[in-house]
């Protein structure tokens, strides 16, 4: 049985917000996460993320003046764990429904409050089998370089595959063909490919 | 490594019937395994086409690639480029489509009229449809060699070639004489035609040489000895030799004809009046007129029989002098105790070849006057008995194939229209006469000759002029300049025309070693079959 890692709080086709259970559980960045929402289950990649002050007015202030580590400052203010939430953003990747999995967008997003599950690794394996995907995500305007979340995602897919170094060229010729005529934004993604 | 032939190579993305197609290769595919004048087939929707690569090269989906390639260092980079941003495109000429359509499957391979359809899946060629094009080695087909870089066989039918008249060409040392020995074998062996050779430098009766002269190969006789007879033009050079000989040739004056002598009119540099000389000559002196000519003497009587004539007395000088050069030829005779051309005619119309050796006798004079003298007499021999036939009351003769090297002494511009070889080459096989000529310098050869070859084989040339002569009137030509500048400068000939579906660039089989011995005459046992067939069916 998969664990959940937190909800969803904000939703629409392409993307949707996770507030995490616990303080900093957060997925790393470029993970495979997935929605129970049967019938239609929504895969995304984490794209961002982040923690901040629960009230969007307060904002936390400086505790560890005389603490001598981090971790003792939360330590030493449980409540912390209370007032604080980490966060992340996913952008949708495909959907499961009927038991196959479709690399576009789904029909309907995903529902508030969905729970969120971090994808095992057969999972992963099953869903990386295409890379029809990644045109979701370059086609994607991000705050952050969407070219970083792209070859994240790729790494983070890559520690599943018997052939990480396979995998990781197979990845590049599906971009190098999405990117087409872009071959400064191909040779940025390639980059951080690149081990 | 051979790469497997029914994996996908590539898909065709444009082209035309005159210029090709383009294939982009598949990812999967390296450039580097592709090799110009390979076979592929492409899976047309309706049909299949058979094709050859004619050139390969190197693409880029964005020029920046090309301007800013990635880091040397960056191996990952250029993997991934490899087959998608930068790919590698054949040229592929199709040639043939091979089933499919009717005709295809019922007349075998036929020329391509149209293009594979966008995307159609190339791949090299299996080895069925290698079969299906070059041929199976069987009772009529001989195997002449391998077409480049593959093990499949160039079988080519010996029976269909010899109805035409047919051109080995190649610059000097590229492998002609040894191409030509071979496909002499493929005659011997699976075709009913008996040769007559006219063998200048001594390669085809019992020994050749190899690697400029360092070594002996074995010729004809040694490998079938019943099938072969050995005619010489000169006994004491055969003798020191040490090969025996069949038949010693020697020619009487009174076989020479005006004919042959204005064959000779420029290497006995005779004056065109001393040639009308010559025919005047005959018709006052009848057979013995050389003999004649030459014993006049500078008398009273001799003026005035040159005036009787209309004879100008410096052009009988000329002509004198012209004849004299014969006279001094050590096999010319007054009179031949036994007629050349009977003894020829003897073993060519029991089936066996003949190869007329010349010995010491190389010079041009020599070799012309001989080969036309006796090829025009067995020519009009074969004449009379296909006339003969066709009224209906003997056999035809079985078909004649003549070779001969330096084939443009004989069929160059000025004398293909006299020599009986510009004849023989002209009629094509109306007589079951055909020839098989040898020769490095084919532009020197009548165009209108060169035209009616029906199969040509070359070697390597490298003279502009020459390539043009021989590829003259071809379709693809430029195609095929390609690969002809490509072929390696020894035993790599192209062969097209009307033995084969499609030009082919091949590797001759090899000859000169014991096991290639061994099997030309193993093939041999065909032809034992074929001759206990024939007996079987008279008994
Ligand atoms: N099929 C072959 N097998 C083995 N060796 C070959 C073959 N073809 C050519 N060679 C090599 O190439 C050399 C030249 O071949 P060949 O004598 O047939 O040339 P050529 O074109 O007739 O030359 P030339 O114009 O001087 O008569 C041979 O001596 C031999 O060493
Ligand atoms: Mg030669």
């Amino acid at each position: 049985m998969l664990t959940k890692i937190g909800e969803v709080i904000e939703s629409n086709t392409t993307e949707f917000t996770v507030e995490c259970y616990e303080l900093y559980t957060m997925p790393p960045l470029g993970s495979l996460v997935r929605t129970a929402d049967a019938p239609v289950e929504i895969y995304g990649i984490v794209c961002q993320a982040g923690t901040a002050s629960i009230e969007p007015g307060r904002r936390p202030i400086a505790r560890g003046k005389d603490e001598t580590s981090e971790a003792a400052v939360y330590q030493s203010n449980p409540q912390l764990t209370k007032l604080l939430r980490s966060e992340f953003r996913v952008l949708v990747a495909g959907h499961r429904s009927d038991g196959k999995i479709y690399q576009y967008l789904p029909s309907v997003p995903a529902h508030i409050h969905s729970f969120i599950h971090l994808c095992s690794s057969k999972e992963v394996k099953e869903f990386s089998q295409s890379f029809d995907f990644l045109s979701i995500l370059t086609s994607t305007r991000l705050p952050i370089s969407i070219e970083d979340v792209i070859a994240a995602t790729l790494r983070e897919m890559s520690r599943t595959q018997t052939d990480p170094h396979a995998f990781l060229i197979a990845g590049g010729k599906s971009l190098t063909s999405i990117l087409g005529s872009d071959y400064q934004r191909l040779k940025t993604i390639l980059m951080r490919l690149r081990q | 490594m051979e790469p497997q032939t029914n994996k996908i190579l590539g898909i065709v993305t444009a082209g035309s019937v005159e210029k090709g197609v383009e294939v982009r290769l598949d990812s999967a595919a390296s450039v580097e395994d592709m090799v110009v004048g390979r076979y592929v087939t492409i899976d047309g929707k309706k049909r299949r086409f058979f094709g050859m690569v004619t050139d390969i090269s190197l693409g880029v989906t964005d020029q920046e690639i090309a301007i800013a390639p990635p880091d040397a260092a960056d191996t990952f980079t250029a993997e991934v480029l490899e087959g998608t941003a930068t790919y590698g495109a054949l040229h592929v000429l199709p040639m043939l489509t091979i089933g499919g359509d009717a005709d295809s499957v019922t007349e075998g391979p036929q020329p391509v009229k149209t293009v594979p359809s966008h995307f159609s899946k190339v791949k090299l060629a299996s080895e069925q449809d290698m079969d299906l094009v070059f041929g199976k080695e069987d009772n009529s087909r001989f195997y002449i060699g391998n077409p480049l870089d593959m093990e499949t066989k160039l079988c080519l039918n010996l029976e269909e070639l010899v109805k035409r008249s047919n051109g080995i060409f190649g610059k000097s040392g590229t492998g002609k004489t040894f191409l030509t020995r071979l496909l002499l074998i493929g005659m011997l062996q699976k075709s009913k035609a008996t040769n007559l050779i006219f063998d200048m430098h001594n390669e085809y009766g019992w020994a050749g040489s190899s690697e400029g002269g360092q070594r002996t190969v074995k010729a004809l006789k040694p490998l079938f000895q019943s099938k072969v007879a050995v005619f010489t033009l000169d006994e004491e050079n055969s003798r020191h030799r040490g090969v025996s000989t069949d038949f010693v040739v020697k020619i009487g004056y009174d076989e020479i004809e005006p004919e042959d002598i204005a064959l000779l009119r420029q290497t006995l540099n005779l004056t065109e009046p001393a040639v009308e000389a010559v025919y005047q000559l005959r018709r006052r002196f009848g057979k013995d007129w050389i003999q004649k000519a030459l014993e006049m003497s500078d008398s009273d009587e001799t003026k005035d029989l040159l005036q009787q004539l209309n004879i100008h007395e410096s052009t009988f000088q000329n002509l004198k002098r012209g004849l004299g050069t014969i006279r001094r030829l050590p096999f010319i005779v007054s009179h031949a105790p036994m007629n050349a051309v009977e003894g020829l005619l003897q073993y060519l119309e029991r089936g066996v070849n003949v190869v007329l050796e010349f010995g010491r006798y190389r010079d041009t004079t020599t070799y012309m006057l001989v080969a036309n003298m006796l090829a025009r007499r067995i020519y009009n021999h074969y004449q009379q008995r296909m006339e003969a036939s066709m009224a209906g009351n003997v056999t035809p003769p079985a078909p004649l194939v003549i070779t001969i090297e330096e084939a443009h002494k004989f069929l160059n511009r000025e004398i293909a229209g006299y020599t009986i070889f510009g004849t023989i080459a002209r009629e094509m096989r109306k007589y079951n006469v055909t020839l098989l000529v040898v020769d490095q310098r084919p532009s020197a050869i009548d165009e209108e000759v060169m035209s009616q070859l029906g199969t040509k084989i070359t070697c390597l040339l490298d003279n502009e002029r020459d390539i043009d002569a021989v590829l003259a009137g071809v379709s693809g030509k430029n195609d095929l300049k390609t690969v002809l500048a490509r072929l390696a400068s020894k035993q790599q000939a192209l062969i097209f025309g009307h033995a084969v579906p499609m030009p082919v660039a091949f590797r001759p089989r090899d000859w000169g070693t014991e096991e290639s011995y061994k099997e030309f005459t193993h093939g041999g046992d065909a032809m034992k079959q074929a001759e206990k067939d024939i007996k079987d069916l008279f008994e």
